[in-house]
C-alpha cells in the first residue's frame, strides 16, 4: 500500500523534547523498503502555480493556496498498513518540528 | 433487535464477515438478513439448538450468494476463496478486532462512537442520528465515510499488540467511557448500550485491570440513576438522594469487580472513590479521607483543574473547609468560569461560617450552570444560603 507522506511546516512545534534526527530516518526506511521516494522542496516563494481556463495558460507566482503552514517536502512509503505508515511517521522529525500528512494513493 | 440472543449474534456476525470479506457494509447487510430469517422461521419452526451458530451460518451463506453473484459479473471469482474454505480461524475473538478497528486515532472522535455502536452492538443509523442530534441521512453519510476510509487509509483489522496495545487501549476505554457518560444522565437505554459493550470488552480483555475498572466506574454511577433526579426532574444531589433507591446488586458486582485487582489507571482510581460512596450507608457514613487519598492519586496520575476541584471538595469534608479552600485556590484561574468550581467554592464558604459570601458564590455559579437544572438547584442553595445569612445578621 503507498502514502503519500507530506511533509509541512507548523505553527506550534515540539519545543521541549529533541526530534529524531533526519538522516538515520532516510537510511533506515530507505534500507527497509518503506521509503520508495522522498525529497526536501524549495520554498514555496520558488512555486508556480498552473491553470489552463478557456484554453489559455494562466501562470500564478507562488503556491495554489496561501497557508501558514507549507509542503516543504514529500515522501512515498510503502508500508503493509496505516499503523505501519503511523510509525515511520513518528519517526520524522518534521512531525515533531511541523506535522505530516499520510494520504494514501487511489486505489491501485 | 432487543432479544440479547441476536444482539450478541449481530456483532459476532459483523465481526467474522468483516475480517472474511473487507466489506463492512455487506458484512451489516447479511447479519441482518440473518436476524430477520431467524424472525420469519423461529416462531413457525422453533428455536435451533445453536441459535448463535444457526445466525452465522445463514449469514455466512447469504454472504457468499451475493459474492458469488458480484464475481460471477465480474469475473473475479477468486475472490470468493476465503469465504467458501475458510482459512485457520485466528486466534482471539473476532469482535475485539472490530472494536479496535472501529476505535482507530485516525478516524474523528464522533465517527469513533458512531461506527461502534452501529457495527458492534448493531445500534439502527436512525438511533445514532438521534444521539448526535443530526438527521439519519447525515449520520449514513458519516458511517460511510468512516467505513470508506478504513478500506482506503487501509486501517488494520487487528488488535495491536505489546506497546501499541497499551498507547491505543486508553483511546478505546476514552469512546466506551464518552458513550456512557453521554447518555447516562439524558438516556439510560444508551447507558446501558455502553455499560453492555464495556462488559463485552471486559470479557475479551480479562487481563487488562483498566477495562474491569472502567466496567465497574459505570455501574457505580449507573446505579445511582433512580435516585439522580426527584419527581419533578430536578437533580438530587449526593447527600440528599436517597440511597434504598441505589441499585445495590449492581454496586455489589462493581466492588466485587475492583476487590483484588491492581489499580493501574484512572479508571480504577475513580472506580475506588465512585465506590467509596457507593458503600456508604449515609452521607454522614462516608469515608472522606479515604476518599481525598484517592484524588490524591487521580490529581498525581490524571491531573486537571476539575480533578482538582473535586479533590478540594474531598479534602473540605475530610480534613475541614479550610483545607479545601486552600486547594481550590491553586487552581481558581484554571476553572474561572467553571460552575461547578464555583458551587463548590460556595460549599466550602457556607461551611466556613460565611453564609452571606457562600450566597453569592452560589448565586455567580447558577449564572454560569450547564443546564437548567442545574441552574434551579444552584439557586435553590443561594437562596438557603441568604436565609441564613439574614438569620446571623440578626
Amino acid at each position: 500500500m503507498k502514502y503519500m507522506m507530506f511533509v509541512c511546516t507548523d505553527t506550534e512545534p515540539e519545543t521541549e523534547l529533541a526530534a529524531p534526527d533526519i538522516d538515520t530516518w532516510v537510511a533506515e526506511n530507505d534500507a527497509n523498503g518503506r521509503r520508495a521516494l522522498g525529497s526536501q522542496l524549495a520554498s514555496p516563494s520558488a512555486a508556480t502555480t498552473v491553470r489552463v481556463r478557456g484554453g489559455e495558460l494562466l501562470l500564478t507566482d507562488g503556491p495554489f493556496a496561501e497557508t501558514k503552514e507549507v509542503i516543504v517536502g514529500f515522501d512515498i512509503l510503502e508500508c503493509a498498513d496505516l499503523d505501519e505508515a503511523i510509525e515511520v511517521a513518528r519517526a520524522h522529525p518534521m512531525s515533531w518540528a511541523g506535522r505530516v500528512e499520510l494520504r494514501p494513493f487511489h486505489d491501485e | 433487535m432487543s432479544e440479547p440472543i441476536f444482539r450478541e449474534a449481530y456483532g459476532r456476525i459483523v465481526a467474522t464477515l468483516i475480517r472474511l470479506t473487507g466489506d463492512w457494509t455487506l458484512a451489516e447487510d447479511c447479519a441482518m438478513d440473518a436476524v430477520e430469517a431467524a424472525l420469519q422461521r423461529w416462531p413457525r419452526d422453533g428455536e435451533p439448538a445453536n441459535p448463535g451458530g444457526w445466525l452465522m451460518t445463514v449469514a455466512r451463506n447469504r454472504a457468499v450468494d451475493q459474492l458469488r453473484r458480484a464475481a460471477v459479473a465480474e469475473r473475479r471469482l477468486r475472490e470468493l476463496a476465503p469465504l467458501e474454505q475458510p482459512r485457520p480461524e485466528p486466534e482471539g475473538d473476532d469482535r475485539l478486532r472490530l472494536i479496535f478497528t472501529c476505535c482507530h486515532p485516525a478516524l474523528a472522535m464522533e465517527s469513533r462512537v458512531a461506527l461502534t455502536l452501529r457495527t458492534v452492538a448493531g445500534v439502527p443509523t436512525a438511533q445514532i442520528a438521534r444521539l448526535f442530534l443530526v438527521g439519519e441521512p447525515a449520520m449514513a453519510k458519516r458511517l460511510t465515510r468512516a467505513k470508506a476510509k478504513i478500506a482506503q487509509a487501509r486501517i488494520p483489522y487487528r488488535v495491536p499488540s505489546g506497546p501499541a496495545l497499551t498507547e491505543r487501549l486508553p483511546g478505546v476505554l476514552a469512546v466506551l467511557y464518552l458513550l456512557f457518560t453521554n447518555g447516562y444522565d439524558s438516556s439510560p437505554e444508551r447507558a446501558d448500550e455502553a455499560i453492555w459493550l464495556v462488559r463485552l470488552l471486559a470479557q475479551l480483555m480479562p487481563d487488562e485491570p483498566e477495562v474491569t475498572a472502567l466496567l465497574a466506574l459505570c455501574l457505580l454511577q449507573h446505579s445511582r440513576r433512580a435516585a439522580r433526579r426527584d419527581e419533578g426532574g430536578e437533580l438530587v444531589t449526593l447527600d440528599a438522594q436517597d440511597r434504598s433507591r441505589w441499585d445495590h446488586a449492581g454496586i455489589a458486582e462493581a466492588v466485587g469487580l475492583l476487590a483484588g485487582r491492581p489499580v493501574t489507571g484512572p479508571y480504577a482510581v475513580q472506580a475506588h472513590i465512585a465506590a467509596g460512596h457507593a458503600i456508604a450507608t449515609d452521607f454522614a457514613a462516608t469515608d472522606w479521607p479515604t476518599i481525598a487519598a484517592w484524588y490524591d492519586q487521580l490529581a498525581r496520575i490524571h491531573p486537571s483543574p476539575v480533578v482538582e476541584v473535586n479533590r478540594a471538595v474531598a479534602h473540605g469534608y475530610a480534613h475541614g473547609p479550610a483545607a479545601g479552600l486552600g486547594l481550590l485556590a491553586t487552581v481558581r484561574e484554571a476553572v474561572a468560569g467553571y460552575a461547578p468550581a464555583l458551587a463548590a467554592e460556595a460549599d466550602l464558604t457556607a461551611r466556613a461560617g460565611d453564609p452571606a459570601a457562600a450566597a453569592g458564590l452560589f448565586r455567580r455559579a447558577a449564572e454560569l450552570a450547564g443546564s437548567d437544572a442545574e441552574r434551579r438547584a444552584l439557586r435553590k442553595r443561594a437562596a438557603a444560603a441568604g436565609q441564613l445569612a439574614l438569620g446571623d445578621a440578626e
